[in-house]
């Protein structure tokens, strides 16, 4: 389990959080969600020990991420948005640079990815579209045989066929033992991926559920006319699409961008229903 | 695969599985796919896939053998007919026919 307890963090003079409290256990793909600049990246390097909190713990499996020790370390892999990767080299060469740290690391596991993303293991990195480079390494993360897996924006980069492919080899590779951490703008591309949903915003967390949890709280009504009562409405091509307080107890599919605008527009109301 | 808006979709994938098993396939006491390889096939989380499957358990139309996996009730295609009709008749039917009066269309046209 990941556990942040009264987390306080700043950049400098900058607070980007203040007092959070967060737990992760394992079993579950929790989508984390915010606007930018909300502390998505910075959570994510505190949890993995990047970066240090100002005040607080951040631990895996008990283990304090800031100590770093090789314990924590190997269980965990973090994949930013962003690497400076080793340019001349290739997928193969990374994986055999990487993988001695790591005891669970499946070597078949790693060539099986790749071949199922079709990148070539054995071409260099510089000669590869970003798509190939984010997929070899999303590859080479989910080798590592880590119960917990931290993606930064997984599917930034990726074209429409790689996105379909990402989702099944997560929900093929995805264990009990396993928590995977995905912070993402791209909701639509994990809609069905992700649960619970965990939304960030003002130094805070402003919603931490499950999709069950949601559908109780929650009624989304897709084509209708639009709700004075709503919490959030948008007008769609084929109606509006109401957010509305589950009175009823049916439940209904969550359209997570309409979720995370409601839950901005009415924290308190948030607060209160999810408390 | 796209998915119908309105209902969650562990909802939605367990009607998808009630379709397979009225075309027989699988048959009565037949196994289920796994809740893996169903996942998989519409790359969505396990979990969700579990959250159908026990809500198929509940209604008696597929039974679990520990150990062994999910198999199809032998009355299987009797309870989801039997649970069709009544969707049907509660839920669609009124608003057919409120549709139809709004069209102005005659309801003795369904005798024909």
């Amino acid at each position: 389990m990941i556990e942040i307890r009264n987390l306080n963090f700043s950049y400098k003079k900058t607070p980007v959080f203040s007092n959070i409290n967060l737990s992760f256990p394992q079993g579950s793909i929790y989508g984390l969600l915010g606007e930018n600049g909300v502390g998505k990246t910075t959570l994510l390097k505190l949890i993995c020990g990047l970066l240090r909190p100002t005040e607080g713990t951040c631990s895996v499996d008990g283990l304090t991420s800031q100590d770093r020790l090789p314990e924590m370390l190997q269980r965990i892999v973090f994949l930013p948005d962003e690497v400076s990767l080793p340019d001349g080299r290739t997928p193969q060469q990374y994986i055999d640079e990487l993988a001695p740290f790591y005891p669970g690391y499946a070597w078949g596991t790693f060539l099986h990815l790749m071949e199922e993303f079709e990148v070539d293991p054995n071409r260099k990195f510089k000669e590869m579209s970003f798509g190939q480079q984010k997929k070899s390494l999303i590859a080479a993360a989910l080798s590592l045989g880590t119960d917990y897996v931290l993606f930064d924006e997984p599917t930034n980069g990726l074209d429409i066929p790689s996105k379909a492919q990402f989702r099944q080899i997560l929900s093929r590779r995805f264990e009990e033992r396993n928590t995977i951490i995905i912070s993402t703008h791209q909701v639509k591309d994990v809609e069905n991926l992700i649960d619970p949903i965990v939304i960030l915003n003002n130094n805070a967390v402003l919603l931490d559920a499950s999709v069950q949890r949601i559908q109780e709280k929650l009624f989304f009504e897709y084509g209708g006319e639009q709700r004075q009562d709503a919490l959030y409405s948008e007008m769609q091509p084929g109606g509006y699409l109401n957010v509305i307080p589950n009175t009823t107890g049916e439940e209904s599919q969550i359209n997570i961008e309409a979720l995370f605008n409601a839950v901005l527009r009415n924290k308190n109301v948030f607060r209160e229903l999810f408390k | 695969m796209e998915f119908r808006k309105q209902k969650p979709i562990y909802l939605q994938i367990a009607d998808r599985l009630m379709e397979q098993i009225l075309q027989g396939e699988p048959a009565e006491d037949d196994r289920m796919p796994s809740v893996r390889d169903v996942a998989v096939s519409m790359g969505v989380n396990p979990n969700t896939v579990m959250r159908t499957f026990e809500q198929l358990q509940n209604e008696e139309i597929i039974y679990n053998r520990r150990g062994v996996g999910y198999f199809v009730s032998p009355d299987a295609k009797k309870k989801i007919l039997a649970e069709q009709r009544r969707e049907f008749l509660e839920e669609e039917l009124p608003l057919i026919k409120q549709r139809m009066q709004v069209l102005g269309i005659d309801f003795n046209l369904l005798n024909n």
